[in-house]
């Protein structure tokens, strides 16, 4: 603390300056910032750390079991499960750090507009999950070419830009669910856990209530959401389904996370 | 500039700030004054939009603080020294600031060598600065965008003593350069000798403001006798507020030279007369916040 601080370098900064030639901050400029946010700690690296290593974990395992024959597609839906597990709560963190560290007090004085915050974190978060998406993909084809080239797999190259698309858009989903969740509830472990609990006690309440049955796919995330990881077939009714059951578990929990933001007081406690 | 006009924040049935006004000019330093709870932090937080009043306007710069664009680099703002993710560095979270604000990133050092943290301390994670270290943190980032305005919730709060003078030099040198300054503080000695104004709050009311001079006039003269009892009853007699202080001596609410015609008109011999002394704003701010405040002060 006792040190001599240069004096012409401080002389400067303690200047208040009369002609102001500030811009507002840029939608660009609070995304770059949010997604620096996600990087720039130690639970941030190693949450996305351990994404890519359980990414690998699982393709190399996939190369073990059954004489590495699988194709290129196979391999990149291996990934999809540890991304769909856990992607949501890089959002999640993204989110509620901004109270469980209390930076929400600096954030929204830097940025007034807070509605603007909260869609740079999905958009940050999306970028995160993007280049995830595009490690799983590079890792997929090079475990697909181990296995060609050292176990006599048969080739498949079988990726589509079509199923690369539509796992852009489970991210984009994941995403925006896991900071909705966490602007909504404020808490990591609260609302981690509703993001796990949730489906999984929909599908209970589904197979006991009868005539849930009907009405269960056009509510239940999990499953409508499976073609767009594991390259299913999306007809007419998937994506109906696929879009009243985001209503339900991405946008409205977005919506209501933001207006809570919005509308709320930011304290430090 | 700061305008703060007719604020008031309800929780509930539960008034923590009623019908709050004052202004905040350039050139000085204003000091909030008040005891804990009383509605300093949520006065500032109002001011800085981050708490919705119920009703009542607050002003920055002649506009709503969230109508303000970029208002890093228009008003430094600490509100809260540990609110900051402990597993970012000091050099961190000023980085995140400046990339916010779009302030040059040059500028992080020469904040730096202003608060005084060196390169070795900025480096390190903020869950490992002391208090004091947060604080001086926090006013980094408060001055990083070269703002026209500071708002501070207590910010010599956990400084050490030169410390705290470093921080009164720092914010003179403010405001004599025409920047606008308000402060909280309950650290009553040092308001004395940062502040040039002072508004004092007291379970969500103003109960005082005004320059610190005349506050301090206001507060009266201290006086010995050889009777200080027949001296309390002709001073009482005269209209004039008197207290006996346990030390010894009177704290009576008058000018001294009217305590002294009243020493004399009593024929009491006076062994000591002369205005309150240093301790005048304490007095002041103890005797304004008294009904208000959590423990009864005997003085």
């Amino acid at each position: 603390m006792t040190t001599a601080p240069s004096a012409e370098r401080a002389e400067t900064a303690a200047r208040p300056r009369r002609s102001p030639d500030v811009r507002p901050v840029s939608f660009a400029t609070l995304t770059l910032v949010e997604w620096r946010k996600q990087l720039d700690t130690r639970a941030g690296r190693w949450l996305l750390g351990v994404i890519a290593i359980l990414t690998a974990a699982v393709l190399a395992v996939m190369m073990a079991v059954n004489g590495g024959n699988h194709s290129f597609s196979a391999f990149l839906v291996g990934t999809a499960t540890p991304m769909a597990m856990l992607l949501p709560i890089v959002g999640v963190l993204a989110a509620t750090a901004e109270w469980s560290q209390r930076t929400a007090l600096v954030t929204f004085t830097l940025e007034p507009r807070r509605t603007r915050v909260g869609l740079a974190k999905v958009v940050g978060a999306v970028g995160s999950g993007i280049a995830l998406l595009a490690l799983s993909v590079g890792l997929a084809a090079l475990a697909h070419l181990v296995v060609v080239l050292f176990r006599d797999a048969d080739p498949a190259w079988d990726v589509t830009g079509r199923a690369v698309a539509l796992l852009v858009l489970s991210v984009v989903l994941f995403m925006a669910q896991g900071v909705g969740f966490g602007l909504l509830l404020r808490s990591t472990p609260a609302a981690i856990v509703t993001l796990l609990l949730a489906p999984t006690l929909l599908g209970v309440v589904g197979s006991l209530v009868p005539g849930m049955a009907d009405v269960l796919p056009w509510i239940d995330l999990g499953t409508a959401g499976e073609p767009l990881l594991f390259g299913g077939d999306l007809d007419g009714a998937g994506w109906a389904h696929l879009g009243t059951a985001s209503l339900l578990w991405v946008v409205a929990p977005l919506v209501g996370g933001l207006w809570r933001v919005r509308h709320s007081e930011i304290s430090s406690s | 500039m700061i305008t703060v006009e007719h604020l008031t924040k309800r929780y509930g049935p539960a008034v923590a700030v009623d019908d709050v006004s004052f202004t905040v000019e350039p050139g000085h330093v204003t000091g909030f004054l008040g005891p804990n709870g009383a509605g300093k932090s949520t006065t500032m937080r109002m001011i800085c939009g981050l708490t919705p009043a119920t009703s009542g306007t607050a002003r920055v710069l002649g506009v709503p603080f969230t109508a303000l664009a970029n208002p890093g680099r228009r008003v430094g703002v600490l509100l809260d020294a540990g609110a900051q993710h402990a597993g970012r560095t000091g050099r961190e979270v000023l980085t995140l600031a400046a990339l916010m604000t779009g302030v040059d990133r040059r500028r992080i050092d020469a904040t730096l060598d202003l608060v005084g943290l060196t390169d070795r301390e900025a480096a390190r994670r903020v869950g490992q600065y002391s208090l004091g270290m947060r604080q001086r943190l926090g006013l980094a980032s408060a001055l990083l965008g070269d703002p026209e305005v500071l708002i501070l919730d207590e910010p010599a709060n956990g400084l050490d003593p030169a410390g705290i003078r470093w921080m009164r030099d720092l914010l003179d040198d403010f405001a004599r350069r025409g920047g606008t300054v308000l402060l909280s503080s309950h650290l009553l000695r040092e308001m004395e000798a940062v502040a040039d104004r002072i508004v004092v709050i007291g379970r969500g009311r103003i109960v005082a403001q005004g320059h610190k001079e005349e506050l301090l006039r206001q507060a009266g003269a201290f006086v010995r006798s050889t009777d200080d009892a027949a001296l309390a009853a002709a001073l009482r007699q005269g209209g004039h507020g008197v207290a006996e202080l346990a030390t010894g001596g009177l704290s009576v609410e008058a000018d001294p030279i009217d305590v002294g015609r009243a020493a004399a008109a009593a024929g009491v011999v006076l062994a000591e007369l002369r205005a309150a002394d240093s301790r005048g704003l304490e007095d002041l701010f103890l005797e304004l916040t008294a009904d208000d405040a959590r423990e009864k002060v005997t003085a």
